[in-house]
């Protein structure tokens, strides 16, 4: 069985079809990037499996468990969404880094409000073993010590990989489009998602600018992670894919090998978009 | 009357006016966060009722409602209700607090609370929906996504209304004297009665200064927030 599989998810806003019965499988490891023109549903998708937005009708499954089952009838508590949510990672178009903080803690925040949770955790666990309070209290205090370290040391070692490690201190509006998407990708990463999901990540810079970005994303590739990649560079996609899906109103009209898809196109869509998009480079 | 004299009745006076603006804010601005959840609210009736209630409180006068408050409790139950009397032993700064102190403090935070209710909402509403999805992508919870990551963008953005409606309190304290609180007006009113027409320009001053003293203050906490863009 696939490491991600998706059944038949549909999405309607109002009385717009968005998706159409959307059926996606990808194995880990994997890089599929998710082409096509505006409108098709590219980014509803991936904000559905990202449980931003909840599917109308569908299966998710993850790692061989049920992620989300539209025949099921309860709801989810807010704590377990989160926990479905941090399964997975998005990288946004427009970066939403949060303006008020310096790059270092972006990248730790969410990291240590995690840690927050564990901690009222742990201290329940060592209540329920009957531990004198002052016992309690050091034990707590030395998991919290240690785990703030490896959430400083876990965020420096992610500042190299994107390469700012002297921009920690900076606030997001010092930096450059592709700096600020660098450090939303570190951010994402801080969580250890299984999957790492983006939203056309290099829509939102400017052309001299997104080298740097897929610089990034190319070397995450490098390190075998699981990637979701919406994207409108076609060059990119072709090098970075194990897979291209191409979507067109709301369903998957093509999906294979970046070669087969880019080169040999069957679908009229198909021909019709990557004629367009190849018009549009030449210009 | 001399000049001393007159200096601390007015003094007097003002030490009324600032606890009235000072306990107006400690009550408005937390009722006020409440109440524009409240309009802001999925649930309709909720919503609904919090937009009856603020379109009535912002729609009349201030006076209107301060009368309503102090007058209209007793007149509906013959006399029966009566505003407590806080003059046995609650005390501040030396000034003991009168039933009609108490009623203005009411009107004066509820009516506050709507006006800062829909400066609130307009601030949070003005924050950027990716901020929030990027805090639940995160794993937040919705209260860390709103005092980690929105609640010091909307400070920052509601720094100059807010400013504005605080000046205005200052000024509208002024409004209390017509229960008869005796606060920096009612004082000043007083000696211009008895002839001294310069007074009512020295009470001026009084409220000058402190609302100078205000836009100071509300430059300064800008100045501290300009390190980031929001």
């Amino acid at each position: 069985m696939a490491y991600l599989t998706i059944e038949n998810f549909n999405k309607s806003f109002g009385n717009t079809k968005v998706l159409k019965g959307i059926n996606l499988s990808m194995e880990k490891g994997e890089v599929v990037s998710i082409i096509g023109s505006s409108g098709s549903g590219k980014t509803t998708l991936l904000r559905c499996i990202n449980f931003l937005e909840t599917p109308d009708n569908g299966v998710m499954m993850l790692d061989g468990s049920t992620l989300f089952n539209s025949e099921q009838n309860y709801k989810d508590s807010e704590k377990i969404l989160r926990e479905k949510r941090l399964n997975f990672g998005l990288v946004f178009q427009s970066f939403n880094l949060f303006p008020q903080y310096n790059v270092f803690n972006n990248i730790s925040l969410a990291p240590t409000l995690l840690l927050k949770d564990k901690l009222k955790e742990l201290k329940k666990q060592l209540k329920a073993q009957k531990l004198s309070a002052k016992e309690i209290k050091t034990r707590i205090n030395e998991f919290k010590e240690n785990e703030k370290k490896i959430i400083e040391q876990d965020t420096f070692e992610l500042l190299e990989k994107i390469g700012l490690s002297d921009k920690k201190d900076a606030f997001p509006c010092e930096l450059s489009g592709g700096q600020c998407q660098r450090v939303a990708i570190a951010r994402a990463l801080a969580l250890k998602p299984k999957i790492l999901c983006f939203d056309e990540p290099t829509s939102a810079l400017d052309p001299e600018l997104t080298g740097e970005v897929l610089k990034v994303i190319r070397s995450l590739k490098d390190e075998d992670r699981t990637m979701i990649i919406v994207t409108h560079e076609m060059g990119f996609a072709k090098h970075v894919s194990d897979k291209i899906v191409f979507m067109a109103d709301g369903i998957i009209e093509e999906e294979g090998e970046p070669k087969t898809i880019l080169e040999n196109p069957k679908s009229e869509k198909l021909k019709a978009f990557l004629h367009g998009v190849s018009e549009k480079d030449g210009e | 009357m001399d000049f001393i004299a007159i200096s601390q009745g007015l003094m007097d006076g003002f030490v009324t006016t600032l606890l009235l603006f000072l306990l107006t804010l400690v009550f408005s601005l937390p009722l006020g966060l409440l109440v524009a959840f409240c309009t802001m609210s999925k649930f309709a009736p909720l919503r609904i009722l919090f937009k009856l209630i603020v379109w009535v409180l912002r729609g009349t006068p201030l006076m209107l409602q301060i009368f309503v408050i102090f007058y209209v409790p007793g007149l509906l139950t013959d006399g029966q209700f009566v505003w407590p009397t806080m003059n046995t032993g609650w005390v501040w700064f030396d000034k003991t607090v009168s039933t009609r102190f108490l009623a203005a403090l009411v009107a004066f935070s509820i009516n506050y609370a709507a006006y800062f209710s829909e400066i609130f909402r307009g601030g949070i509403e003005s924050i950027n929906k990716g901020q929030t999805e990027a805090g639940m992508v995160l794993g937040m919870t919705k209260s860390q996504i709103f005092f980690k990551v929105v609640l010091l963008q909307v400070v920052k953005r509601i720094l100059p209304p807010m400013s504005n409606e605080t000046i205005t309190l200052v000024k509208d304290t002024s409004l209390a004297n017509t229960i008869g609180v005796i606060d920096l007006m009612y004082k000043a009113s007083e000696q211009l009665l008895n002839g001294y027409i310069w007074v009512i320009f020295y009470a001026g001053l009084f409220y000058l200064l402190f609302t100078g003293l205000l836009s100071l203050l509300f430059g300064y906490i800008e100045k501290k927030l300009s390190y980031f863009k929001a």
